[in-house]
């Protein structure tokens, strides 16, 4: 029963997870926190290795919440209901649908979808800043502003904007460095 | 029609789908390059325009970028299964990698070092993120009110525990009255 819930989880996710990138980020996110799977922090070590592992970034986080949930099992059941929306309704579009692209209500849909889309990612970069650039806990328990900022990380987090814009490299690249520097300074 | 697939066929699906998932990391975009090289070069199993068309279907589509492009490739290829195969070769290399890694996690999680290095990793991985954000924030707010509606979307996800589901659908159905509103008038 437990993993036909999960099954039903992922594929809400894969369902209502439009616009690629990181889509699936604010959804799983929201699903996970909710029922207290994983912590914040937990999440975010998760979006971490999956983007710098191979395959998709939203298969690889549902591989993984699956298998901290259920074990291996769980891996498997997470990624199929996740991609199974997909391949329900490419087949459909393939089948019926000769000029997706040019259907008017799509390029609509797309209007409308496209900035919630980009507003829900910053939602979920924003939750995580608070465990990774500012020390929440901290804060609530001495009530000093001063607690409330995690200094090296932010400055971290300005030093890494900067060189993530001027020199394009490959994420994975930047994950290595920030692990390296984070065992120097955390 | 019936016509019979062969399972060399399927088997090829398979082993693409499974290297294009092996060797790309951070799919959508990331992994164009390495798909356009064994399935238009390699295989040819479309040509150039066909594939920008799967990919463009399969951004525009519910789903993950790769997962519906793989799909729609193994679907032309060889229907029904051949869809489901191409789907299951490109999750099949992060089931194997992510359990290695979960595994291994476990056992090092409680160690300084470990913690210490994804303290760090945590910072950029905001940062990274944010940096899709601009990109698809450059695209996708061209006015007030897309402007609008990505702020309201924010501020939903960030500050109240409703679903990003409703977000999906209430800016789908924003985004098909704003077209029809515009049609109206143009016409």
């Amino acid at each position: 029963m437990e993993l036909l819930f999960l099954f039903w989880i992922f594929f809400k996710v894969g369902l209502f997870t439009v616009g690629g990138g990181l889509a699936a980020i604010p959804l799983i996110q929201a699903e996970v926190i909710s029922r207290e799977w994983l912590t914040q922090l937990q999440f975010a070590d998760m979006i971490a290795v999956s983007e710098s592992t191979p395959g998709p970034i939203g298969v690889n986080i549902a591989t993984y919440v699956g298998y901290s949930q259920f074990g291996a099992i769980g891996s498997v059941v997470a990624t199929i209901g996740i991609v199974m929306p997909s391949v329900i309704i490419i087949i459909l579009i393939a089948k019926l649908v000769k000029r997706f692209r040019d259907h008017h209500i799509v390029e609509g849909i797309f209007t409308g979808l496209r900035p919630a889309v980009t507003g829900l990612i910053l939602g979920a970069a924003a939750s995580i800043s608070l465990i990774a650039l500012f020390n929440k806990d901290l804060y609530d328990s001495t009530g000093k502003v001063i607690d409330f900022i995690n200094l090296p990380a932010v400055i971290m987090f300005f030093v890494f904007l900067f060189m993530t814009n001027k020199w394009k490299h490959h994420p994975i690249y930047y994950i290595v460095i920030a692990g390296i520097i984070g065992i120097f300074i955390f | 029609m019936a016509e019979k697939i062969k399972a060399s066929i399927l088997w090829q699906l398979y082993i693409v789908f499974f290297r294009v998932g092996f060797f790309t990391i951070g799919g959508g975009y990331a992994m164009l390059p390495m798909l356009r090289k064994e399935v238009v070069e390699k295989y040819k199993w479309a040509t150039d325009d066909e594939m920008m068309d799967y990919f463009a279907i399969g951004q525009s589509t519910p789903g993950i970028i790769a997962i519906n492009t793989s799909t729609f490739i193994g679907y032309k290829k060889a229907g029904v299964l051949g869809a489901i195969v191409s789907t299951l070769g490109m999750v099949t290399p992060s089931w194997i990698i992510i359990i290695s890694i979960a595994i291994f996690f476990e056992q090092f999680a409680d160690n300084q070092i470990v913690q210490s290095a994804f303290s760090g990793i945590r910072v950029v991985v905001v940062v990274l993120i944010l940096n899709a954000v601009v990109k698809m924030g450059k695209k996708s707010i061209t006015n007030w009110i897309s402007a609008a509606i990505a702020v309201a979307a924010f501020l939903i996800i960030f500050l109240t525990a409703l679903s990003p589901i409703y977000v999906v659908i209430g800016s789908a159905l924003i985004g098909v009255l704003m077209y029809a509103t515009k049609r109206e008038v143009t016409e």
